[in-house]
């Protein structure tokens, strides 16, 4: 893929994003014993652009607050704190029904086997969108707008008859993606939509995912752990820790040349094929709890170039070598 | 070979019995694992991977059955065993890891008590005894600090940690053989290089046999000496890791490597192999694979085709030798 000549608008701005959880303990606790509030910083300031058609991917570890940052972008969760805004418009507006953008926003889950009603037919599951928004005129209409979807995601139209039950894993998560195409959506939010699959049944919707993106004009926002996955399926990366994006880069130029020690650690750590039976040093440490983080940079407690000033100071995401890195040492270590 | 294999598997065959008749769920599965060995078995769900460990460590239940074959253990014949004998091998000789740290810990007891617990039901050590073996079995698996931590709770350790007080607690009765099943699939990608390394090491240390099921086949590339690859219910390739992954024989294995994204190799589409593992009731007679093979033959259809009776590579396919080069 190339990067257009003159850069068309963002579809999305995340801003600052913000997202807290309250894990305080019950109230009684707190009075009995004095424990204090306690909060959870799930995402902390993370801001990002996606341009129309582009794919943009987060990843991380458990933990990392990537699909928090999902869930806040296809409007499933209020963020805390920050901006969101589709097409310059705040999502809270789109959720809220005030715009005529909402149908253009839709996620595909990670479970297909938690994420379609068991007890409808496929075809009314994919119509529910075309029915909720008034896509089609008529009854006919719809009918035949599911048989072309089935088709689009390589089921047939017999098959809009069936129960989920009587699909594989792969064929649910067809369905899913049928679902979310019911609505001419023009922002895709997939959160890990193949690691629940077999690598063979990955690959088919992988390919599948690309040649709608193709067809249909979509930009996605794609979560996953699976940093080949990553690879093959984005234009832009941005890397994430505990709460914050580390590192942001053209996909290309993040996997041949890492800037933060996470992302070349989370690299090595990727068993690989090409390595057979190579005996490779594992990332040392865990990542740690997200409701108390380590002071200064939140990764210096398993960061191999860890200075004093990384243990005092956060450091910002900064640019760099046409991405950005949030790492004191950068520059050195490279 | 020389050296006696630790584990001999021979034509094993599991039936179920539903409703709609007889289903075979493993048919003739034949292979054998050497003492200090990893053998990986990698697979698509339902390929019968699973249901291999299940059988091994004798906790296949109806509507399952052991319908045919054999299974050996150090020599002696397992699978046949009476309910008491079999809780002797289980544990002690045969141990297991599942997937999920969580369920495989009680929520209820410490660490500690559940190692002492385990480690009394095997060796027969109890009090201080058992208590300084829980500690030297939790330093092996790379827990800091173990001596505290016997007192700890599942839920307070994260889930490498947890994974790695499973690997222990299998280890309690100095067992011959580890079923690991999917033991990394819940972890992190810089945990389960962290979970791999010590079960390449125990193996190396302990001289423990393991089979390593999962359906991730750069954990098989990173941990497995050997590997045999499943499909409906047979083994159709087995061999050094290095060559089932480099010089697949089997239209099926070459069909799973090509269709896992690598890093850097940025292909507009990834090949796929069309269509999906028939289920036990579906499957066809003659190689299964053949619906979706890309250099099925006629003949394919007809009859099936067995693993090659010898070498150490062996694939279960007629066209084995054009595998390579198609």
């Amino acid at each position: 893929m190339t990067t257009p000549a003159i850069p068309a608008p963002d579809l999305v701005v995340v801003d600052r994003l913000m997202k807290t959880f309250d894990v305080s303990p019950p109230l009684i606790t707190r009075l009995a014993t004095g424990a204090k509030p306690r909060m959870l910083k799930a995402v902390d300031g993370v801001s990002f652009r996606i341009a129309p058609g582009r794919t943009l991917s987060l990843v991380g570890e458990s933990g990392c607050g990537k699909t928090t940052v999902a869930r806040c972008v296809a409007g499933l969760q209020a963020p805390s704190g920050g901006t969101i805004a589709y097409r310059g418009v705040p999502i809270a507006d789109i959720v809220a029904g005030k715009s005529p953008y909402r149908r253009e926003i839709q996620m595909i889950f990670q479970d297909p086997y938690g994420s379609l009603n068991p007890r409808w037919r496929v075809g009314r599951i994919i119509a529910d969108p075309i029915r909720a928004l008034k896509l089609a005129a008529s009854g006919a209409e719809t009918d035949a707008a599911v048989a072309r979807l089935l088709v689009a995601v390589g089921l047939s139209p017999a098959d809009a008859r069936k129960y989920p039950h009587e699909f594989s894993g792969g064929q649910r998560q067809r369905i899913a993606v049928a679902r979310a195409l019911a609505s001419r959506p023009a922002l895709i939010v997939c959160d890990e939509p193949t690691s629940a699959l077999d690598v063979s049944v990955q690959a088919q919707i992988l390919n599948l995912m690309r040649d709608l993106q193709d067809e249909f004009g979509l930009t996605y926002l794609f979560i996953s752990h699976n940093l080949s996955v990553v690879d093959h399926m984005s234009s832009e990366v941005a890397v994430m820790y505990l709460g914050r994006i580390v590192e942001t880069a053209h996909t290309a130029d993040l996997f041949s040349a890492p800037k933060h020690p996470y992302t070349r650690l989370l690299l090595k750590a990727m068993p690989s094929l090409d390595q057979v039976g190579a005996v490779r040093e594992p990332m040392q440490g865990e990542v740690p709890n997200p409701i108390d983080p380590p002071t200064g940079c939140a990764f210096h407690p398993r960061c191999p170039f860890a200075a004093d000033r990384c243990r005092q100071e956060r450091p910002d995401l900064r640019p760099l070598a046409g991405g950005t890195v949030a790492c004191h040492r950068a520059e050195e270590i490279g | 070979m020389t050296r006696t294999p630790l584990v001999d598997v021979r034509d094993l065959r599991v039936c179920a019995r539903t409703d709609r008749g007889h289903l075979t769920v493993l048919d003739g599965v034949s292979f054998d694992i050497m003492p200090g060995e990893i053998l990986g078995v990698v697979g698509e769900s339902g390929a019968g991977k699973s249901m291999t460990g299940t059988a091994l460590t004798g906790l296949i239940e109806p509507p399952m059955s052991i319908d045919g074959g054999e299974i050996r253990c150090a020599g002696r014949r397992i699978d046949n065993l009476p309910p008491d004998q079999l809780r002797l091998v289980r544990g002690k000789e045969i141990a297991t890891i599942f997937q999920d740290p969580l369920t495989a810990l009680n929520p209820v007891f410490t660490i500690g008590r559940q190692l002492v617990e385990t480690i009394g039901e095997h060796t027969g050590l109890a009090g201080a005894e058992a208590q300084r073996e829980a500690v030297t079995l939790l330093a092996q698996v790379g827990i800091p600090a173990p001596e505290s931590r016997l007192a700890s709770y599942p839920h307070e350790f994260s889930g490498g940690m947890r994974q790695r007080v499973v690997i222990a607690l299998a280890l309690a009765g100095r067992p011959k053989l580890i079923v690991a099943d999917e033991p990394t699939t819940a972890l992190d990608v810089s945990i389960q290089g962290q979970i791999i390394a010590l079960l390449r090491d125990l193996c190396a240390r302990r001289g423990t046999a393991v089979m390593l099921i999962t359906h991730d086949m750069g954990v098989i590339a990173e941990a497995a000496h050997r590997v045999a690859v499943m499909y409906a219910g047979r083994i159709v390739e087995i061999g050094p890791v290095a060559d089932v992954v480099h010089r697949p024989r089997h239209p099926y294995t070459r069909g799973l490597m090509g269709s896992i994204p690598a890093i850097g190799r940025r292909l507009k589409r990834l090949p796929q192999i069309d269509g999906a593992m028939p289920r036990p009731s579906e499957i066809p007679p003659g190689c299964a694979f053949a619906p979706r093979c890309p250099i099925v033959v006629p003949e394919c259809r007809e009859q099936r085709p067995a693993l090659d009776p010898d070498g150490i590579h062996r694939a279960a396919c007629r066209r084995s030798a054009e595998v390579g080069s198609a």
